[in-house]
């Protein structure tokens, strides 16, 4: 699903953020990256979201070469992907459904289908009764969850997550973590950058370390 | 239906932040109704002058020692001319009064002994004359005839109007284009803003898959907005005005002309002053989104 070969990324104010990367996550796995901050966590997610580019080596994406996409095909590709976020970005302004069916509308899905899917995924996030709240609202945990359903509603085959419970407090951690294996379990592939490695420990799942943009284990 | 949703989408974002939008729009239809104005200003002043070109007269002067009976002997001559319709014969003593009513200048002629005015016949010619070359003929005629000391033909001074009503056309088609560019970077720089405003729904956006078009669209449909309502307040504004204007106009051209009545936007003029001024507010919005949503990066 994911490949990364000797994947170097340099930026201007730090020299290197990422040192020969080179590792593979396969399809339906789920792994964790860890490291401390600034090990370089972000820019490995942000490369393969496409919205930072490699300085050397290559990426691919589902066996497709992310260094010879054009700028037109982005966002085709992004539909494939799931992100969520540390901050959430959600759009404060519009409603949890609204938030929810934002990649349906960008994908082009009819009204019919964005209702139910969304629907659907607020009774999986367990957010049934909150679809007219806004976002600011909610609490922590509630924010995050309605992240996590923008982010699978339009079932995609890859979920990427930058330290999703970064703001949350374990129990709601430990709530979105459940949800995170859930979506394993029905094929989808999970990326997790994340500093809290009680988590990882516990999952029993692959963990990638990074240390200061150099792979030390995974 | 996506962009219908789009499209009321665009106006309820307008109708959210009432205070800025009723500036630009106030901005924006200033400028086009000052086009809108300047067109009917020409439009008008060329109605009045296509009269004129009706109106060619010639002025003859009689020489200081003609009598009234050789006037009005010339007079009963002329009026069998075949190319000529009616004569108006001015004697002196009307001259004196009708200048003293018009110039105002009446007690400076008292003081003078005699009245230095000459006698005149004014010739209508026929309407079937209208061409230049005719109309001189005639003149050319009526010069020679021996009572007459000048013959004017009074076209020279419709003549330059009618070049100074060029001139004018074409600084109002200068200025309208200028203040179509005003229009286009005043609609441009407010979605600017509005995406400078909407810069974290436009990153979310791209970020869960959204293309360039996609994000464009609601902001094309506010500079289309934008126009649009411009366009009807200009109009409201450019009729209005037109309506207070109306009666000095016509009081005016009454005095000069008879009966001239002040035209309006006609229907088909009303619908390209929509039309355009909608399209100038996408161009506005095409501009400024081509050029700044590429730059709007997730980072």
């Amino acid at each position: 699903m994911i490949k990364f070969d000797h994947v170097s990324k340099g930026y201007a104010e730090v020299s290197d953020a990422l040192v020969n990367v080179s590792f593979t996550i396969e399809k339906g796995e789920m792994a964790f990256l860890t490291g401390h901050s600034g090990a370089g966590k972000s820019t490995l997610l942000k490369l393969i979201a496409l919205v930072e580019t490699v300085s050397r080596g290559q990426v691919f994406l589902d066996g497709q070469n992310l260094n010879r996409v054009s700028e037109q095909e982005i966002p085709f590709i992004r539909r494939k992907m799931g992100l969520i976020f540390q901050d959430y970005k959600l759009l404060n302004d519009r409603t949890v459904a609204d938030n929810i069916a934002l990649p349906l509308l960008i994908a082009g899905y009819n009204h019919q289908d964005i209702k139910r899917r969304v629907r659907a995924v607020l009774d999986k996030v367990g957010l049934v009764g909150k679809e007219k709240s806004y976002p600011l609202s909610l609490s922590g945990g509630e924010q995050q969850r309605v992240g996590i359903a923008r982010a699978v509603v339009n079932k995609p085959s890859l979920i990427l997550a930058d330290e999703p419970t970064g703001n949350l407090d374990p129990e709601l951690s430990i709530e979105v973590m459940r949800l995170f294996k859930q979506f394993r379990q029905v094929g989808v592939t999970v990326f997790v950058a994340t500093h809290d490695l009680s988590q990882v420990v516990e999952s029993g799942c692959r963990q990638l370390i990074l240390d200061q943009g150099r792979l030390v284990s995974g | 239906m996506v962009h219908l949703q789009a499209l009321l989408f665009s106006l309820g974002q307008q109708l959210r932040t009432p205070f800025s939008s009723v500036l630009t729009i106030a901005v924006l239809s200033i400028s086009i109704a000052l086009s809108g104005l300047f067109y009917l200003l020409v439009k008008n002043v060329n109605h009045l002058t296509g009269q004129f070109e009706t109106s060619n007269q010639i002025t003859l002067f009689l020489g200081q020692h003609v009598s009234e009976q050789d006037g009005e002997r010339l007079q009963r001559q002329l009026e069998k001319h075949r190319n000529i319709q009616a004569t108006r014969l001015i004697t002196k003593a009307e001259g004196l009064k009708e200048f003293e009513s018009y110039s105002g200048f009446g007690d400076a002629l008292k003081a003078l002994n005699s009245n230095p005015l000459p006698m005149v016949v004014q010739v209508f010619p026929r309407l079937s004359l209208t061409t230049q070359q005719q109309l001189q003929q005639l003149l050319d005629e009526l010069k020679v005839i021996p009572v007459v000391s000048v013959a004017k033909l009074d076209m020279q001074w419709v003549q330059r109007l009618k070049a100074i009503i060029v001139l004018i056309e074409r600084g109002v088609l200068v200025l309208a284009s200028i203040l179509a560019f005003a229009v286009i970077f005043i609609t441009g720089n407010t979605i600017r803003l509005e995406l400078q405003n909407r810069q974290q729904e436009v990153v979310i956006a791209k970020l869960v898959g959204a293309t360039n078009g996609f994000i464009a669209r609601p902001f094309l449909y506010s500079g289309f907005w934008y126009g649009f309502l411009a366009g009807i307040f200009a109009w409201l504004m450019i009729t209005g005005l037109m309506k207070l204007l109306q009666p000095p106009i016509e009081h005016l051209t009454r005095l000069y002309l008879g009966y001239q009545e002040v035209i309006f936007l006609s229907v088909m003029n009303s619908v390209i002053l929509l039309a355009v001024s909608s399209l100038l507010g996408v161009v506005g919005a095409w501009g400024v989104l081509v050029t700044q949503l590429n730059r709007l990066k997730p980072e």
